[in-house]
C-alpha cells in the first residue's frame, strides 16, 4: 500500500471531458467528446489559480473560431484547476497600463464576449470554487451557470478601486435583480452557493459527481432560468434608477467617502444614466474603468492587494505544524487558540484558572457563529480546542505558544517548566507584545527554536501576524513559523527584536500624541474624528481603549525605556486610567463606555489645522526610523504591516507610500515645524534626509 | 488450553457526574465521552490512533449519535481506521466494554483498547404514546384533504402527553417493577430496615466528600467544559452535609406509604462518562506504560429479574470460587450502588449460611465484607449512576483505589437491571 484511500479517491475529482490530452495553447484545451458536446477547460500555465490575462482572452478567441466553424450540441465552459474556476484580472498587467492601452484592452475583450455569448449552441460555464471578477465576467458571458457545491461568485474590483470592466456591470443587472447586482458590485462580497443560486446567478446546485447528467438535462431543454421578476422591469425606468441611486451614495458615502473612493460613485452613476441601455452602459463602464484604474486610490488598492500576496507568498516551506499548546487563556491566549482550532489545528490551552479556560470555550462557540460555521464546523472546532489546566498537551505539541502575562519573571518561570517537556524539534513562540526576546532567551530550551509571534487584538479580525527573530532564532524556525502563519490564515512580516518591534513601535507616538491632544483639551471624538477622515479605520483613542490600555501603557513604558529617540511623555490621563482599572473595551470602560460592547464616534466634531499631521507624522517618523534601523525588510514590508496590522488608510498604499506621495522633504520639513512648536518629540529622523 | 497474555489497565479518567436537574443537561453521551477522553488521550506518550479499537457502553444512545463508541472515536481523532462499537447490557454496559476489551486482549486478538461508557440520562427521550403514532401515521398516509382532515379530527388530549423514555426504561418489562421495587423485595427477604439503608446512605455522602476534599480524584475526574463556559470539576450530587436525621425524613418513592426505598438511599440520576485503557504486557513495553492493575478475570451471571439486586452475589461467588479465594483474600470492593437496601441485601445474603449453601452451593457463609474496605470514597447513592457508565467507573476507581492505599487484590460488581450480574476481579501492579 503506497496510497491512503482518501488519496485514491482523490486522483479523480474533476470532470474535464478528456481535455487533457485535446489540442490547446498554453491555456486552454479544446475537447467535442462522444456525444457531441464541447469541452473548453482553462488551466493557466504554471500557475495554481486561474487568472484572466491578455494572453488567456486571445488564446480564447482563436478556440471560438474553431467553435464557431464546427458548432457543437452544447459549449462546456470550466477550469481545470483543482483551486476554482478563475480569481479575475492579471492585476500585475494591468496595473502598469494606461488608459488607452486599458481601453482597448476592454474593447476587445468586450468583443470576444460577445461572440461568446452569441453562439448558437447552448453555452454552460461549470463553476467549481471561486469565480472572481473577469473569472465571473466569463461565466456571466454563458447561457447557464452551472455551480458545483462550494462554488462563489464575486465581482471584487472595488477593493481596488475599480469597477468591473468585461462587461460584468451590464450582464449582473440584467441576470438578477439589479438592486442585489448593484450590492454585490458596490460591496465586491462573494455570493456563496446557496445564495448565487437564490439571487438567480447559478441556475442549479450540484455535486461535482452528477455533472454529465445535468449538462444533458442542459442540452435537453429540461433546465429552464429563473425570471428576474417585477423588479428587474421597474428599473428599467430612469426615475426609478436615480431614486435607487441616491439611497446607494447616501449608504456608500457612510463607509466610502468619494474623495478617497471614487470608484462605487462612478459605478452608480453609470447604472443610473444607461441601465436601461446595454450598449452605452457597456462604454460606460469601459471609459470610466480606464479612468479610475489611473487614480492614486486604485493604485494604491491594488499595491495593498499585491502586498497581502507578497505576505502570503512569503512562506515557501511546508506547514508541518498539527498540534499547537497555547499557555495562557487569557484574551489574546484564549482568542488565538480559537482561531487556531478554527483553522483545523489540534490545540491545547493550559491556565491555572480553570473559569478562564471555560470563558475561552464559550467565546469559540461565538467565533464560530460570528464566522457563519453550521453545526458541525462548530463542534469541531470545539472538540479541537481542548481546555488542559494539567498541561498534558505539551508533550505532543509542534508548536507552543506561550500568551502569559507581561513580566519577565512570569515568562522564566513558565519556560523553565516547559524545558524538559517539549518534544524534540518543537518551536516555542512567545506573544510577548512590549519585552524584547533578548532578555527571555536565557530561560527558553533551546534558543534556536525560540521566536516571537506577536498576534493583534482582536486576533480574529487582524490579519498581520510579527513574526520577531532574536539573534540565535534559526532560519528554520523562521520558516516554519512563516508556513504556519499562512497555514492558520494569517499574513506574517518578518521583524527584528526592537522595541516595541514594527507596529507598536510605529503606533504608539501617535497614539501617545493623542493622549497629549486630549491633555491639551481636544475632545477625543475630534481626535478621531481627523484619524478617520485621514482614512484610518477608528480613531486613535478609540484604538487604544481596543487595544487595551494596561498593554498601551506596557508598551509604552517599556519603549520610553529602551528607546535612544525622545518620545512623548506618559500622559498622567493614561496611567489613571489604568490605576483605576478602566482598561478599555474589554473591562467595558477606558476612555470610551464599551459597557454595551460596541462605541458611536462622534460625526460632525471639526478638524482643527495640524491636528492630522500631529497625529500621523508621528508614525511615519517611527516607521523611518524603523526602516533605518532594519526592524523590517523594506518599505513593502512596512507598508503591509501598518495596513494589515492598523488597516492604515489603505488608498494611501502605507505609511511610507503616504509619506512618499507628499515628498520626503516635505515630511522633514512638517516635522521640523512640529519639533520647534511642540517639542524634540517631533525631530525628523534621518531616514528622510538620507533617503530623500 | 492456548496461551492467554497478560492484560493491565493503564490509566483511565471520568467526567464530573452531573445531576439530572429536571432539564436537558450541557452533554450529549458522546460529548461527556469526549469531554474526559480528549484529556486521557493527551496525556499518554502514544498517539490517539494507536489503539486497536474503540468499545463504549451506552444505554440511552440518542438519534443523533446511532453507535456512540464510533461517533466518540472520530471525534476524538482517532482516525477513520478506528473500529468501534457500542455495547448494552444496561446497568453494566461500562465494565461490558472493559471485559470484552480484557477477553479480545486475552486472547491474543489486540493490544491497546480504549474501553468506556456514557450515558446523558437527562437526554433520554420523551416517547409518543403508541396511539398517537398511529394517529401521525394515518397523517402521514392519508391521501387526498377530505381523508387528512378526518384524520385530523381523531387526535385526542392523551395522545399529546409523552412517555418519559426513562422511566419506561427503568421498569423491568418482565415483571413490569421499577428497580426501587426489586429493592424493596429484597430489603422484605434480607430483613434490611430503613434506618440502616439511610446510615449507608450517610457513609456513602460523607466518604465521596472526603475524597474530594483530599484531592484522590485528581487524576481520575477531569473537568468538564460546556459551551456556554461554564466549569464542571466535581461530581455534583453529593451531600457533605447528609444526615440520618435528615433522610429519615423522606417519603418513600416506590412503594408507598410503607416502602422504605427513598430518594435518599437510592443512586441518583445522572450524567457522565468514563474511559479506562487496557493493554497487553507487548503495548505496555512498546510504550513504556505504568500499569495500574492487571485484570484478572471476569464473570457475569443472571437471575430472576424481580431480584435483579443480587446481581453481585450470584457473579462475585463463582468468580472468586474458580480461584479459590474467599472474603479475606479481597483487600478492596466496589459495589455498584443502585440502592442501599440492594448492596445491604447482598452482604447478608453472604452472610447467611442457609442462602449460601442452598443457593449458592457453598458449605457455609460465605462471609462478612467489611464496611472499611466497601466503597471507600463513596459510590452511586452519593455521586450517582449513569447507568452505561457505572460499570466503567467502579472498574476504573478500584484500580486507582488499590494504588492509593498500597492494597493488592479487588473487586468490583454491579447488579444489572433485567437481572443479571458482572464482576471483575483486578490486581495491583
Amino acid at each position: 500500500m503506497n496510497m491512503t484511500l482518501q488519496e485514491y479517491l482523490k486522483s479523480s475529482e474533476l470532470e474535464l471531458g478528456n481535455t487533457s490530452d485535446a489540442p490547446g495553447g498554453e491555456h486552454w484545451r479544446y475537447n467535442v467528446s462522444d456525444d457531441q458536446i464541447g469541452w473548453l477547460v482553462l488551466n493557466c500555465k504554471d500557475a495554481s489559480v486561474n487568472t484572466i490575462s491578455d494572453t488567456v482572452l486571445r488564446e480564447l478567441e482563436t478556440h471560438l473560431e474553431r467553435i464557431e466553424a464546427d458548432m457543437p450540441r452544447a459549449l462546456v465552459l470550466r477550469s481545470g484547476k483543482p483551486a476554482g474556476f478563475a480569481a479575475g484580472a492579471d492585476i500585475h498587467a494591468l496595473a502598469g497600463m494606461d488608459a488607452d492601452d486599458t481601453g482597448q484592452l476592454l474593447r476587445d475583450g468586450h468583443a470576444l464576449l460577445h461572440r461568446l455569448a452569441g453562439l448558437s449552441c447552448p453555452t454552460i460555464a461549470v463553476v467549481h470554487g471561486a469565480a472572481l471578477g473577469a473569472g465571473f465576467e466569463i461565466a456571466l458571458a454563458c447561457d447557464y451557470r452551472i455551480a458545483i457545491e462550494g462554488a462563489s461568485f464575486g465581482l471584487p474590483e472595488v477593493r481596488l478601486g475599480l469597477h468591473p470592466g468585461l462587461g460584468g456591470t451590464v450582464r449582473l443587472p440584467e441576470l438578477i435583480d439589479p438592486l442585489q447586482a448593484m450590492q454585490m458590485m458596490l460591496t465586491g462580497k462573494t455570493a456563496h452557493t446557496r445564495r448565487a443560486k437564490d439571487l438567480g446567478i447559478a441556475d442549479m446546485v450540484i455535486e461535482e459527481r452528477h455533472l454529465r447528467n445535468a449538462i444533458l438535462a442542459v442540452v435537453h431543454g429540461e433546465v429552464h432560468h429563473q425570471t428576474r421578476g417585477l423588479m428587474g422591469k421597474a428599473f428599467g425606468l430612469s426615475a426609478a434608477r436615480i431614486l435607487a441611486a441616491d439611497r446607494m451614495r447616501r449608504e456608500v458615502q457612510k463607509k466610502a467617502p468619494k474623495e478617497h473612493y471614487p470608484a462605487p460613485y462612478a459605478l452608480i452613476d453609470n447604472w443610473a444614466e444607461h441601465g436601461n441601455d446595454p450598449d452605452e452602459m457597456q462604454k460606460a463602464e469601459i471609459a470610466s474603468f480606464a479612468g479610475l484604474l489611473q487614480t492614486e486610490t486604485s493604485k494604491n488598492l491594488i499595491r495593498a492587494f499585491m502586498l497581502r500576496q507578497r505576505l502570503k507568498q512569503g512562506a515557501k516551506a511546508m506547514d508541518d505544524i498539527a498540534r499547537v499548546h497555547v499557555i495562557g487563556a487569557g484574551v489574546m491566549g484564549a482568542e488565538i487558540a480559537a482561531w487556531i482550532a478554527m483553522q483545523g489545528k489540534q490545540v491545547t490551552v493550559s491556565d491555572p484558572d480553570e473559569s478562564a479556560l471555560g470563558k475561552m470555550i464559550a467565546q469559540a462557540a461565538r467565533l464560530c457563529k460570528d464566522t457563519h460555521k453550521d453545526n458541525l464546523q462548530t463542534r469541531d472546532t470545539l472538540d479541537r480546542l481542548m481546555p488542559d489546566p494539567k498541561g498534558y498537551g505539551v508533550r505532543n505539541a509542534d508548536l507552543v505558544i506561550e500568551a502569559g502575562p507581561e513580566n519577565p519573571e512570569t515568562k522564566a518561570s513558565i519556560f523553565a517548566d516547559l524545558d524538559s517537556r517539549m518534544k524534540a524539534g518543537a518551536i516555542l513562540a512567545t506573544n510577548t507584545s512590549s519585552l524584547q526576546l533578548a532578555g527571555l532567551t536565557n530561560h527558553v530550551p533551546e534558543k534556536t527554536r525560540f521566536a516571537g509571534l506577536h498576534f493583534f487584538n482582536p486576533v480574529s479580525k487582524v490579519p498581520l501576524v510579527e513574526l520577531v527573530s532574536h539573534d540565535a532564532t534559526s532560519a528554520d524556525t523562521r520558516a516554519r513559523l512563516m508556513a504556519f502563519c499562512k497555514g492558520i490564515d494569517k499574513l506574517p512580516v518578518a521583524v527584528s527584536d526592537a522595541p516595541g518591534f514594527l507596529v507598536n513601535r510605529a503606533l504608539m507616538p501617535y497614539l501617545l500624541e493623542a493622549l497629549l491632544l486630549m491633555d491639551e483639551g481636544t475632545s477625543k471624538t475630534q481626535i478621531d474624528r481627523a484619524a478617520i477622515d485621514f482614512g484610518m479605520p477608528m480613531g486613535p483613542v478609540t484604538l487604544a481603549d481596543q487595544v487595551g490600555l494596561d498593554i498601551c501603557l506596557d508598551v509604552a513604558e517599556s519603549l520610553n525605556t529602551s528607546l535612544d529617540s525622545p518620545v512623548a511623555d506618559i500622559p498622567a490621563l493614561l496611567r489613571n486610567k489604568v490605576a483605576a482599572g478602566d482598561l478599555g473595551r474589554k473591562t467595558g470602560r477606558g476612555f470610551y463606555d464599551w459597557s454595551d460592547g460596541t462605541l458611536k464616534p462622534g460625526e460632525n466634531a471639526k478638524t482643527p489645522p495640524d491636528l492630522t499631521d500631529r497625529l500621523i507624522l508621528p508614525m511615519l517618523n517611527a516607521c523611518a526610523e524603523c526602516l533605518r534601523k532594519g526592524v523590517v525588510g523594506g518599505v513593502d514590508d512596512l507598508d503591509a504591516a501598518m495596513i494589515f496590522a492598523t488597516g492604515f488608510a489603505p488608498f494611501r498604499g502605507g505609511p511610507m507610500t503616504y509619506a512618499a506621495a507628499r515628498g520626503y522633504d516635505t515630511i522633514r520639513q512638517r516635522l521640523s515645524d512640529l519639533e520647534t512648536a511642540h517639542g524634540a518629540r517631533f525631530a525628523p529622523d534621518p531616514y528622510w534626509t538620507t533617503h530623500a | 488450553m492456548t496461551k492467554t497474555q497478560d492484560v493491565f489497565l493503564i490509566d483511565g479518567a471520568r467526567t464530573p457526574f452531573l445531576k439530572v436537574r429536571g432539564k436537558r443537561g450541557p452533554f450529549t453521551p458522546v460529548d461527556l465521552a469526549v469531554q474526559c477522553g480528549r484529556p486521557l488521550l493527551a496525556r499518554q506518550p502514544f498517539s490517539a490512533d494507536a489503539f486497536d479499537m474503540v468499545i463504549l457502553g451506552c444505554v440511552n444512545v440518542i438519534a443523533d449519535e446511532m453507535n456512540p463508541a464510533r461517533v466518540a472515536a472520530l471525534r476524538l481523532g482517532m482516525g477513520d481506521a478506528m473500529v468501534a462499537f457500542t455495547v448494552q447490557i444496561n446497568c453494566g454496559s461500562g465494565m461490558q466494554s472493559i471485559d470484552t476489551a480484557f477477553r479480545t486482549i486475552r486472547e491474543g486478538s489486540g493490544d491497546l483498547i480504549l474501553a468506556g461508557g456514557a450515558e446523558a440520562l437527562s437526554h433520554a427521550p420523551l416517547v409518543l404514546q403508541d396511539d398517537a403514532v398511529d394517529w401521525l401515521a394515518g397523517m402521514q398516509t392519508a391521501s387526498g384533504p377530505l381523508a387528512t382532515a378526518q384524520n385530523a379530527l381523531q387526535i385526542r388530549p392523551k395522545h399529546l402527553k409523552p412517555v418519559v423514555g426513562l422511566e419506561r426504561g427503568l421498569t423491568d418489562p418482565i415483571t413490569d417493577m421499577s428497580m426501587g421495587q426489586t429493592a424493596e423485595l429484597l430489603a422484605h427477604h434480607f430483613g434490611i430496615t430503613r434506618s440502616m439503608a439511610d446510615t449507608y446512605a450517610v457513609e456513602s455522602h460523607t466518604r465521596l466528600a472526603a475524597a474530594q476534599q483530599d484531592g484522590t480524584f485528581a487524576h481520575e475526574v477531569l473537568p468538564a467544559f460546556d459551551r456556554d463556559g461554564n466549569v464542571y470539576c466535581d461530581d455534583d450530587g453529593v451531600r457533605a452535609d447528609s444526615s440520618v436525621d435528615k433522610l429519615r425524613g423522606l417519603k418513600p418513592v416506590f412503594e408507598k406509604p410503607y416502602g422504605q426505598v427513598t430518594a435518599g438511599n437510592s443512586s441518583q440520576v445522572t450524567d457522565g462518562a468514563s474511559w479506562c485503557i487496557l493493554a497487553s504486557a507487548d503495548a505496555v513495553k512498546a510504550h513504556d506504560l505504568t500499569p495500574i492493575a492487571r485484570l484478572v478475570d471476569s464473570e457475569w451471571a443472571a437471575l430472576d429479574p424481580s431480584v435483579m439486586g443480587l446481581g453481585p452475589v450470584m457473579s462475585v461467588t463463582p468468580l472468586l470460587s474458580r480461584h479459590g479465594y474467599g472474603v479475606a483474600d479481597v483487600d478492596l470492593w466496589e459495589i455498584n450502588e443502585a440502592f442501599a437496601a440492594q448492596v445491604l441485601a447482598c452482604l447478608a445474603a453472604w452472610q447467611d449460611p442457609r442462602f449460601c449453601r442452598d443457593v449458592l452451593g457453598l458449605d457455609d457463609s460465605f462471609g462478612v465484607i467489611p464496611r472499611d474496605k466497601l466503597n471507600i470514597h463513596g459510590g452511586a447513592i452519593a455521586l450517582g449512576h449513569p447507568v452505561g457508565t457505572s460499570g466503567n467507573r467502579i472498574v476504573l476507581h478500584l484500580a486507582n483505589a488499590l494504588k492509593a492505599t498500597g492494597a493488592r487484590r479487588g473487586v468490583a460488581t454491579e447488579c444489572i437491571g433485567g437481572g443479571q450480574g458482572g464482576a471483575m476481579i483486578l490486581e495491583a501492579v
